[in-house]
């Protein structure tokens, strides 16, 4: 197995304080790791040093074993590192095809044939597979906006997997999403993982969530790692239920 | 949208078309050359259109940008150099510009972006007005000729003002296609979610870039065509005045609308002319207009239309849905 993202010692103050303090891990490909921790213990921080929408304090962030800290979000995403937002982020004017598009367009080609190749930058087929899977189909030329939210929510997600990621990160994918859409999201997500060997990394609340769907888990408190393992092994272990779990 | 609606609008565009080919052919000179400032104001509207209204970036310099077009266009003729040479000119000048004007929009948007670009409006005009060695300051250039088009002379009112249409129908083409390529896609995006974007691989920064270059090129297009129009320039109808009239024009037509640029101009160029008889009271009429259309209707004119009809359809399938659900509650 190969590493497709590791972090070394990670660091990102605001001020004097210390959102993300030192934290390395890494993860295999075809991984889902779940990263949970109470709210404002950095995660979504630490998400946005790796994805470079902020630059670090500290640290270095490799994928595929080249180092990326510092690089553009833009840049990352062509590099094949991909991600959801904790709130919805869809183009509600445009249609859910089109926001499909528009997800994949930048890894077709060059600015040239962006403007002079065909409107749909051959993406429509591919679109509309993806729509398939998860199960949008009769919304296709529906405008995002108009959508439930959680079929915005299954849209957002599908947006990342428009470039054909290596490593997707998704923050909150579960968040706000009713019982029988939350079973979907994860069905699919399971699915495109194995199908595709996408590598990903979870930011969710929802224990039963991460806990089935995840390899691994790790946990945040204050901006450090305090454990990481197996599900089963974090629920056990007593630094996690008294930081967070709960008894 | 509905096979209908489709021939509809394909009807209505084939009527408008002709409609501005055959009936001006009755005007009178005053009525061709306001016809034909229609045409002109409407490129560069669609230029800031795009920069404005798609990419969602403030400008107040694309009266500027018209005015170094006009430039371009009344040195270079005046020399006896062809039109299309200063079109190229006035082209690469105002992409390369409206280029660099892009780069304060990488660090700051909205008014803060709005006062950068008229700071350089300002200085534009100064440009025309003080450089006299080149531009002949306040005493403008005059005696600017018409060109020959494929053969024909357009010193006459009529082929000028169709010389204005064909121009006008090329470069409504072009924004059309950019307008529907992945391009137009990343505008949009640009316009709506910055971060989202940046997170789907969009280079924003060469998108804004590229925003404001060719909506200033089509600036410097228009230019081109106003002065063979006026065949006289001074530096008087580039300042900042005509920026605002070309922002109220996006603004009024419905901002971020492909046919919004076409109605606006309308408005800004015609309506002062339709309110002529009212004598003193026009512009003052002109104004209150203005302010009630934008009062009403702040998304502009084909903002609420746009609005009106997205409500129709939705009622309409409303209607239709407990159609279908009180036949399936009355099914045996």
């Amino acid at each position: 197995m190969t590493a497709v993202l590791e972090v070394s010692d990670i660091r990102k103050s605001f001020g004097g304080i210390k959102a993300v303090d030192g934290v390395s891990f890494d993860v295999q490909e075809g991984e889902i790791l779940g990263l949970i921790g109470p709210n404002g213990c950095g995660k979504s921080t630490l998400f946005n040093c790796i994805l470079g929408q902020l630059m670090p304090t500290g640290g270095e962030v490799k994928v595929d074993g080249k180092v990326v800290t510092g690089l553009r979000p833009s840049e990352l995403n062509r590099l094949g590192v991909s991600r959801t937002f904790q709130l919805l982020q869809v183009f509600p004017k445009l249609s859910v095809r089109e926001n499909l598009i528009l997800a994949g367009q930048e890894h077709q080609g060059n600015m040239m044939s962006r403007l002079f190749g065909p409107s749909d930058a051959g993406l429509s087929a591919a679109a509309d597979q993806m729509i398939g899977f998860f199960k949008l189909d009769h919304l296709a030329t529906e405008a995002a906006g108009g959508l439930s939210y959680g079929q915005q929510k299954l849209l957002d997600a599908a947006m990342a997997f428009m470039g054909g990621p290596r490593l997707v990160l998704l923050d909150e994918p579960a968040g706000g999403v009713n019982l029988t859409m939350l079973g979907d999201l994860k069905e699919r997500l399971a699915a495109i993982n194995r199908e595709r060997r996408a590598t990903f990394v979870v930011i969710e609340h929802n224990m039963e969530f991460v806990m089935s769907l995840c390899t691994r888990v790790m946990v945040m408190a204050e901006g450090k790692m305090l454990a990481m393992g197996t599900p089963a092994e974090v629920r056990a272990n007593p630094a996690v239920i008294e930081a967070y779990l709960g008894h | 949208m509905t096979a209908t609606g489709k021939y509809l609008r394909i009807a209505l565009g084939v009527v408008v078309i002709a409609a501005l080919i055959i009936v001006p052919m009755n005007f009178n000179r005053y009525g061709l050359f306001i016809l034909s400032q229609w045409a002109v104001m409407t490129i560069a509207a669609m230029g800031l259109n795009l920069t404005l209204g798609y990419a969602g970036q403030v400008s107040l310099a694309q009266g500027a940008f018209v005015g170094i077009g006009a430039y371009a266009a009344a040195i270079m003729t005046t020399q006896g150099l062809p039109l299309v040479a200063a079109l190229g000119v006035a082209i690469v000048l105002c992409f390369a510009i409206g280029w660099i004007l892009g780069y304060p929009a990488l660090r700051v948007q909205h008014h803060y972006l709005a006062f950068v670009t008229l700071a350089f409006s300002t200085l534009a005009f100064l440009v025309f007005r003080n450089e006299d060695w080149l531009t002949k300051g306040i005493y403008g250039i005059s005696n600017i000729p018409r060109p020959n088009v494929l053969g024909f002379a357009t010193n006459r009112p009529l082929p000028f003002y169709y010389f204005c249409l064909g121009s006008l129908a090329l470069v409504s083409l072009a924004m059309w296609w950019l307008i529907r390529s992945p391009w137009g896609r990343a505008f949009v995006a640009l316009r709506e979610n910055p971060v989202r974007a940046l997170s789907l691989g969009i280079d924003t920064r060469r998108y804004t870039l590229m925003a404001f270059a060719i909506g200033s090129a089509l600036g410097g297009v228009a230019g081109t065509l106003y002065a063979p129009l006026t065949q006289y320039i001074d530096p008087v109808p580039f300042n900042l005045s005509l920026s605002l009239d070309l922002l109220m024009m996006v603004i009024v037509g419905g901002s971020g609308f492909f046919f919004g640029p076409f109605l606006g101009a309308m408005i800004a160029v015609l309506l002062p002319e339709w309110l002529r008889f009212t004598q003193g009271y026009y512009l003052m009429l002109y104004a209150v207009a203005v302010m009630l259309l934008l009062i009403y209707s702040p998304t502009g004119i084909l903002g609420s239309l746009d609005r009106y009809l997205a409500e129709r359809r939705t009622k309409a399938a409303s209607a239709l849905r407990a159609v279908a659900k009180s036949r399936l509650e009355t099914a045996p």
